[in-house]
């Protein structure tokens, strides 16, 4: 049989966010694109973006502007974040916003018809452009729009739609493909036929998303396997602070089936208030210091936050999600849970029933099927739920380019640095706009200089040769029960709780369920096998979770997504260090890096005081790099 | 509490395939989804099945449930009887892939022959004023998740593979009529070619599509009554007939 080849000049993997700004600005520069997609067109997990997209446009409260997202972003991040990554993020976001609205986007509106823009935690002022809570379909859709419209333009010219631009759904990358150094495509399979496929391109941008499947309880779908941080980590890219793992505070908790879906942020937004089984609002007890001017400490001033933001300080429900998470689990742990081990979010006490219905349909429309919850009623029963991988691929903030491998490129959430140890809801989809965009002209600046890098009957040969493996195999383990295991180690050792010692037996663990993944089988045939697919999804998991755990087990500290019940305290120390994990072909190792130093501009956007909570004496009397 | 459920599936590929029994445990609270990935784990681990969110948020898992086309992930099984049968089969109006997989590429070049959004010329980037009520109208539509439902219930293309190449069917209707109440899309005469070219006019106005919608979009009242409407009016009231003739009126 021969093999299908196709010729392309960029391939995006992944038809999520960034995938698809990646792919847009790729074409409108004249380059010919492929996506690719694992599941249909349209469905990537970016649709499940409830809350909006941060960006300050001012529209809400015009003292907002770019500084302050940037600062917020920091903030929220320990200042831990790329500080370039940053500040391209805060500075660009209105603009990738409008944008959308030139592509036919139609976000809620304000009183005078601008972009409405919603609370969220940690972000200063209501920022964050939405449409209800299906902002992420709103995005998805709008692209997926404007790329038909770049293909019906196409169509007009050449008389071929797909002739510059492909979307390629429902198939699986197996490896990057290099030649003398550089990337030169990409192996795969059709998901359908399971029939092999290669994409001669140059230049490839991996944006897959998250990693959440790797965990038990998780917001992700399927496909949040990790493809691109493994794929990337195979390529000889570096990955970056994989400990930091967003737990959501606020997922389903009963039934057992929706167990880790989202519950989104908004509806902490719109007023909703967290209670124990005491009915105690315990938030008020969580508020850090580093937080302590800018969240209400008593409930009258956190009411009155609602009606007027600049005279009261915020409600603690709106710290960062990373401090709520733990205070949630706190309480659980101290038996003020609920029945199902979960606490109470209640929104039907704050907003008249046909505003919730107006402004949280998606979530009035879950509980209500899922769970036989009516929120406008009663309240909903939450708790953590692993959402967000803040780590991903190092990369150079202005073009997105993976460290390390002339012609890869990483964005969205697969990409590591933007948000520190902690990600701001909000900032993601912002990100993937900012980022997408920039990686396609990333790509495009480096074709300038690199023409085509053709594959070698070698690199084919290895990676058909992979794909086959699992069906060869006898006497092996199904790939089910491995992810199973994988997800009970993950979950009980590597969660959002950790110590030294649970890590350790964690990285051995891994290790274990590696070897014996080896020797995975697969039974029927390649056409649409689900048990074949997860052999690959597996293999991508299990390089994440051991960088995960290794990357923790080295943070002696507690920072973001990363709490250590032996190294509680926050240390300014371990904020001058960068985890990078590398894979020699064996094993995932992870060695220190010194964090970028903010410029002196970014620097003094800073209360000074507020920056000693952060940083040593000699990075203050530094006052930034020149 | 556990108990053990019969689950009919249908199995098999463009060439043959069939309905397996199997019984399956189902816990309290699950969904039909929950208990097809229950028998892909410990029965039958090739059995293909499409899903993404398991929130209704999607539109993956696309199937029939006892002959009713339904999201997998947001019905549950409590709301069978404990002694029926639930019954899972492939969409009807699309060529089965394997098992409960079929190829929905139709509404993907349906999809592409809708004329893309135009933005006026001359607003730059941040300076659209919409209102509220006049995005809310387009907004309904742009709820769809894209399950194909519609498209799957729809009688016109359901048992009549000879339509699908003139009709675009509801997804699609509303995707005009959305375009066509957008507050600032320039593009003239949607109405008209989706009367035209997309086969509007075979649309009988069962409501099949509304009934199915898990976004409870009123896609018969809301988008295709209304276009049906300004279509007839344009078309068969001899004033304004007179009128496109006259000083050649376009843009319905």
């Amino acid at each position: 049989m021969t093999l299908e080849r196709h010729k392309y000049d960029v391939l995006v993997i992944g038809a999520g966010g960034a995938g698809l700004r990646a792919a847009v600005e790729a074409r409108e520069s004249g380059l010919r694109v492929a996506i690719i997609c694992k599941s249909l067109f349209g469905k990537a997990h970016t649709v499940m973006a409830e809350g909006g997209a941060a960006a300050s446009m001012g529209n809400v409260n015009d003292k907002d502007s770019w500084m302050v997202h940037f600062r917020d972003t920091m903030r929220g991040g320990k200042f831990l974040n790329h500080y370039r990554m940053a500040e391209l993020h805060a500075k660009e976001s209105p603009d990738r916003i409008w944008e959308l609205e030139t592509w036919g986007a139609l976000f809620d509106r304000t009183k005078e018809g601008k972009i409405s823009q919603r609370n969220f935690g940690g972000h200063e002022y209501p920022r964050l452009a939405h449409v209800g809570d299906r902002t992420g379909l709103e995005l998805i859709r709008t692209m997926q729009q404007k790329i038909v419209q770049l293909q019906q333009k196409d169509g007009r010219e050449t008389g071929d739609m797909e002739s510059g631009i492909k979307v390629f759904a429902e198939l699986t990358i197996t490896d990057i493909l290099k030649e003398n150094g550089k990337v030169s495509g990409a192996y795969g399979y059709w998901r359908e036929s399971g029939e092999e496929v290669l994409f001669e391109a140059p230049a490839v941008v991996i944006a897959t998303g998250g990693v959440g499947k790797t965990f038990k309880i998780t917001s992700n779908s399927w496909e949040g396997t990790g493809d691109g941080h493994a794929l990337a980590l195979k390529a000889g890219a570096n990955l970056v602070d994989m400990e930091f793992l967003q737990f959501h505070p606020t997922g389903m908790v009963w039934p057992p089936s929706v167990r880790g879906i989202l519950v989104t942020e908004s509806v902490r937004g719109e007023g909703g208030v967290l209670t124990n089984n005491l009915g105690e609002r315990f938030m008020f007890k969580y508020i850090p210091d580093v937080f302590k001017d800018k969240y209400a400490d008593n409930e009258a001033e956190a009411d009155r936050w609602y009606e007027d933001q600049d005279n009261n300080r915020r409600p603690p429900e709106l710290l960062p999600r990373d401090e709520v998470a733990r205070a949630i689990n706190s309480e659980v742990k101290a038996g003020r849970g609920t029945e199902h081990g979960g606490v109470f979010l209640d929104v039907s006490k704050r907003l008249p029933a046909e505003v919730i219905k107006k402004r949280l349909p998606s979530m009035w429309h879950q509980f209500y099927e899922l769970a036989g919850v009516d929120i406008t009623k009663e309240p909903m029963e939450v708790g953590p739920t692993c959402h967000y991988v803040m780590g991903g691929v190092e990369v150079e903030p202005d073009t997105a380019a993976a460290v390390g491998v002339p012609g890869l490129f990483a964005a969205g959430e697969v990409a590591g640095g933007m948000h520190g140890s902690n990600r701001l809801g909000g900032n993601s989809l912002s990100d993937l706009l900012v980022f997408g965009r920039r990686a396609g002209m990333g790509a495009i600046e480096y074709l300038k200089k690199n023409g085509t890098n053709p594959v070698s009957e070698a690199a084919i040969k290895a990676a058909a040769a992979k794909i086959q493996a699992p069906f060869d195999r006898q006497g092996g383990e199904n790939s089910y029960s491995l992810h199973a295991e994988l997800q009970e180690v993950t979950h009980n050792l590597v969660g959002i709780i950790r110590t030294g010692a649970e890590l350790k037996e964690a990285i051995a663990k891994i290790a274990d369920i590696r070897k014996r993944s080896a020797n995975v089988v697969v039974t029927g045939g390649r056409k649409f096998n689900p048990g074949f697919h997860l052999a690959f999804d597996l293999d991508n998991m299990l390089l994440v979770a051991e960088s995960t755990a290794k990357s923790a087990d080295a943070r002696e500290e507690s920072r973001g997504g990363h709490t250590r019940d032996d190294f509680p305290g926050m240390d300014s120390k371990w904020r001058q260090v960068n985890h990078i994990s590398s894979f020699d072909g064996e094993k995932v190792n992870v060695r220190a890096q010194a964090l970028p130093t903010m410029p002196k501009e970014l620097f003094e956007l800073f209360d000074v005081h507020e920056l000693e909570k952060y940083m040593t004496p000699e990075e203050i009397a530094k006052g930034g790099s020149n | 509490m556990a108990r053990n459920i019969k689950l009919r599936i249908w199995r098999g590929d463009s060439t043959e395939g069939g309905l397996k029994d199997v019984v399956v445990e189902a816990n309290e609270g699950e969904v039909v989804l929950d208990v097809i990935h229950r028998v892909q784990a410990t029965q039958m681990g090739d059995l293909a099945v499409r899903w993404n969110c398991k929130a209704g948020k999607c539109g993956s898992c696309s199937m029939e449930i006892n002959g009713k086309p339904r999201l997998a992930c947001m019905t549950q099984v409590a709301s069978f009887g404990e002694e029926e049968t639930i019954t899972v089969t492939p969409l009807r109006a699309f060529p089965i892939i394997k098992d409960l997989v079929t190829d929905v590429s139709f509404n993907y070049k349906k999809a592409m022959e809708v004329p893309a959004y135009e933005h006026p010329a001359n607003l730059a980037p941040g300076e659209a004023r919409m209102e509220q009520i006049d995005v809310e109208r387009s907004q309904e539509f742009r709820k769809c998740i894209e399950c194909f439902l519609c498209q799957d219930v729809c009688h016109v293309v359901r048992d009549h593979e000879e339509n699908k190449k003139s009709f675009a069917g509801p997804r699609f209707f509303i995707r005009i009529a959305e375009l066509d109440m957008h507050p600032l899309d320039t593009l003239k005469n949607r109405k008209k070619t989706a009367q035209e070219q997309h086969g509007l006019g075979m649309c009988n106005i069962t409501k099949c599509c509304t009934e199915v919608c898990p976004e409870h979009i009123k896609i018969t009242d809301n988008a295709i009554i209304p276009m049906k409407e300004r279509v007839a009016d344009i078309k068969y009231d001899p004033i304004r007939w007179l009128g496109t003739k006259i000083r050649k009126r376009e843009g319905l």
